[in-house]
């Protein structure tokens, strides 16, 4: 095999563990609230944009930077839930789309008018792994090793603990949860929180690897989006299987083609596994 | 009713004398005529937002035709008048490829919603990858030969001004259409509850498409007028996520409900970026849109029927002249 | 233990209970019986707290329950078995009981809560890790029932548990109830099921369309003309 269409597979498995992470945010908020976070990508950008500040101009410790951003926009994402979603959590799931919409809209532009529109690198270079003639990036090696941690981490969270288990049983049932002495916006707040939460560790892992720009979300949020809804809106299992089948795709397809066309092309192949599965790979 | 009447007809000559009124190239024109033109665009998207078909990729339709026609000018000389409807025939062939396996396979709500998204994305990435003939994210201008009807071309505003009116108010025409009897409870049942509407023996597949279609092409002819008006395109204006939520967010905020609604709403966005640019100038690039943001949140928030729907709502508890009978 | 007053409620935009007062002593099994649509679920909802009251008094141990939401009422002892049973259908056996025992103070002893459960509820035991929604009608009876005595409330509140349930099944649900009853809980249960429920408890109400129209000893209630002929069928 083509020794260069080794190193694009594996990029492309890297690249799967970072958008299965961004996949399994949104999952998470979907899945427990019955909210798309239009805006998801946007608060990955804010927590990138954090880090910026915080490690490239403040010169804090890269490390510290990242945990102040995860909480940062953990915070965000409640915050969002509190004021914005939770007055119109009965109204039509299109008024929460165009919510969320709009959140999308400030953020971009509200980032455009503080930062402008130059594109900030955060200024880490890490060493490229060489394995034999394949260069590896140790960037988006931590950034896979990462994700895939903070998956596990979920995972344990959602199936042991009694937060979690109260997490997934609001999915299923949200009218008794009163009933098992579970406060039902206790949850979605805290839910809310895990997802900015995943969100800010996803911002940490990109800005190793992206430059940070107002408008980074027309990079990974349509393709997000589509990894979702491929794997079945609410599916994190599933969210996660599209997201490593994307990334095959646009890696492969980016290494013969151009990156614009491989994103074409994912978009196609998206319509026609749509049409063929119509609830998505893993339905719910 | 006949207060309704008189009050259009009025509404309507006032229209036509405008610009009469003011000079033809005067600055406030060039506002009204933008207006029009997007206005058509935000009431085209109402079409389907109002009966809870949202989609968030009409950026997309509006690009298509904008550039199908403008490239057809620039490339082979082709006058407007033919490449605009091949725009619209385009859009119309792209909206049943979409439109179609998502609504035989009940694709709706969140669904629906991001798949244009997507497909508004995906329309601007190709006008980029394509940069060598559309010149990318730098934008493109139609070649200018001055005032010609064949081109589409006006140095004077009056022409473009009474073509965007025309265009309009046929687009309010198609709204009176989509929206008369059968057609319009149709689209009620199916925005309330599908499998219900199907049940009751409603084609919803055929309709959805239709008005979706409808929409769809509408907004590509609104796209092309646009571009030979400004005379420049630019993926991020024209198609592209930006373009997509501003007229979501105009429709919304003048109330997608009202026919003159989305028109409103373009009053609003216009001023408010004329606004904004007068006061801080080019300084403050994203201070449009921010507001935007906010407003739009605000508005999903205490106003989901917009500015004019919580017109008619106060209109409505006005004492009438004559009372109705006491149930 | 449990005072209602004067409660009145509606169900959606209809009047569902009109001032109705009724009493459970601490360890008494108490019936509500009556046909469909007479108000049944709304009293147990507002009783849990899952449903405001129009107006009227509801006090638990002399405490008022007015204002409280359904996770403080839970806090204070009183646990609901919801009609339709309603279990999480994709949490296994064990992860619904888990969720019975959510509030700090079962948490605490959920492991002991836990072998109490399944000595009482074997069948439990053996489909610990199923999924709930697998089971079959008794089984999801018995494990919404297990499920709620998680928290060791002093109040059960049972909603129609005989619903959809074969014969040899709601037997064996009674059965169950009445060992409850006998461990010392005090029991409220609505029932359409009249006969065998009224051989159960230590007293009982009628309620029709809404309104108390009898109450007494059960015993009192099986003599009833009303009663026999009406729900009994004799």
């Amino acid at each position: 095999m083509d020794i260069y269409l080794l190193e694009a597979i594996l990029n492309g498995v890297m690249l799967g563990g970072l958008l299965a992470l961004l996949a399994l945010g949104l999952n998470l908020i979907f899945g427990v609230i019955d909210v798309v976070w239009i805006c998801y990508v946007e608060l990955v950008m804010g927590g990138m944009y954090a880090i910026y500040w915080l490690h490239a101009v403040y010169a804090w410790p890269f490390l510290l930077a990242c945990v102040v951003a995860i909480a940062l926009v953990a915070l965000f994402g409640l915050i969002l839930h509190r004021l914005i979603i939770e007055p119109i959590l009965g109204s039509a799931p299109i008024n929460q789309l165009l919510a969320t919409g709009g959140m999308l809209f400030f953020l971009q532009s509200f980032a455009t008018l503080l930062f402008g529109t130059d594109f900030r690198n955060v200024g880490i270079r890490l060493p490229i792994i060489e394995l034999g003639e394949i260069d590896l990036s140790f960037a988006r090696l931590l950034a896979f090793v990462t994700a895939l941690v903070g998956a596990l981490g979920l995972y344990l969270f959602l199936a042991r603990t009694y937060l979690g288990t109260a997490i997934r049983a609001i999915a299923q049932d949200r009218e008794i949860m009163g009933l098992m002495g579970v406060d039902q916006r206790r949850i979605y707040l805290i839910t809310s929180a895990i997802g900015g939460g995943l969100a800010g560790l996803a911002a940490c892992l990109l800005v190793l690897q992206y430059d940070v720009h107002p408008f980074i979300g027309l990079t990974f949020g349509p393709i997000t989006f589509m990894i979702c809804v491929l794997g079945g809106l609410g599916n994190m299992f599933g969210g996660v299987v599209a997201a490593f089948l994307m990334s095959q795709i646009i890696s492969i397809v980016g290494f013969y083609f151009s990156v614009e066309l491989s994103y074409v092309l994912a978009f196609v192949l998206f319509i026609v596994l749509i049409v063929l599965r119509p609830r998505g790979i893993l339905a719910r | 009713m006949t207060e309704a009447r008189i009050a259009a007809a009025v509404g309507l000559a006032a229209l036509v004398a405008l610009p009469f009124l003011l000079q033809t190239d005067s600055y406030y024109l060039h506002i009204v005529i933008q207006v029009l033109l997007l206005g058509l665009i935000y009431t085209a998207w109402g079409f389907m937002g109002r009966f809870g078909l949202v989609s968030l990729g009409h950026g997309a339709f509006m690009g298509v035709g904008a550039y199908t026609s403008s490239l057809l000018w620039n490339l082979y000389g082709l006058t407007p008048w033919l490449g605009i409807p091949a725009g619209m025939a385009l859009t119309a062939v792209l909206a049943l490829i979409i439109g179609y396996p998502c609504f035989h396979l009940k694709i709706v709500g969140h669904y629906f919603a991001l798949v244009t998204l997507a497909l508004g994305q995906v329309v601007a990435l190709l006008i980029i990858a394509a940069r060598d003939v559309t010149g990318g994210s730098l934008g493109m201008t139609p070649r200018a030969v001055g005032t010609s009807w064949v081109a589409l071309q006006f140095q004077n505003r009056l022409q473009f001004y009474f073509i965007a009116l025309a265009l309009w108010l046929a687009v309010l025409g198609v709204r009176a259409w989509v929206s008369r009897g059968m057609r319009r409870a149709a689209l009620e049942a199916i925005g309330e509850d599908e499998t219900a509407a199907e049940a009751a023996g409603i084609d919803v597949l055929r309709e959805k498409l239709r008005v979706f279609v409808i929409s769809a092409v509408i907004t590509a002819a609104g796209g092309s007028i646009f571009a030979q008006y400004i005379m420049y395109l630019n993926p991020e204006t024209v198609a592209g996520v930006g373009i997509s939520l501003q007229i979501v967010f105009a429709a919304i905020a003048g109330g997608m409900y009202s026919a003159l609604g989305p028109t409103v709403g373009a009053l609003l966005t216009l001023s408010l970026t004329e606004f904004l640019r007068v006061l801080f100038g080019t300084n403050f690039i994203g201070a449009a849109n921010t507001i935007y943001g906010i407003l739009l949140i605000l508005f999903i928030i205490f106003m989901p029927r917009g500015i004019l729907g919580v017109a008619e709502r106060l209109l409505e508890r006005r004492p009438r002249a004559q009372t109705a009978p006491a149930e | 233990m449990l005072e209602v007053s004067g409660l009145s409620a509606d169900y959606g935009s209809f009047r569902a209970l009109f001032e109705v007062s009724l009493a459970v002593q601490t360890g008494e099994t108490v019936a509500v019986i009556g046909p469909n649509g007479a108000g049944k679920t709304t009293l147990m909802r507002v009783i849990s707290g899952m449903l405001p009251p129009h107006s009227g008094e509801l006090s638990f141990e002399g405490r008022s329950l007015a204002g409280l939401t359904a996770h403080r009422i839970v806090e204070l002892g009183i646990a609901h078995v919801p009609e339709n049973r309603r279990l999480f259908p994709r949490l296994t056996v064990e992860e619904n009981l888990r969720m019975g025992a959510y509030l700090p103070s079962a948490r605490a002893s959920f492991a002991e809560r836990l072998s109490w459960a399944y000595d009482h509820f074997p069948r439990l035991r053996e489909r610990r890790h199923q999924l709930a929604g697998t089971l079959s009608g008794g089984e999801q009876q018995m494990c919404a029932i297990a499920r709620a005595l998680m928290s060791k409330p002093r109040l059960l509140l049972l909603d129609e548990p005989s619903a959809g349930l074969a014969p040899l099944v709601v037997q064996q649900v009674f059965d169950l109830v009445r060992a409850i009853a006998e461990e010392g809980y005090t029991v409220l249960i609505v029932e359409q099921n009249v006969q065998q429920v009224l051989e159960l408890v230590d007293r009982a109400y009628l309620l029709e369309v809404g309104r108390i129209a009898l109450a007494g000893s059960a015993g009192e209630l099986r003599q009833s003309e009303i009663i026999r002929r009406s729900y009994l069928g004799l």
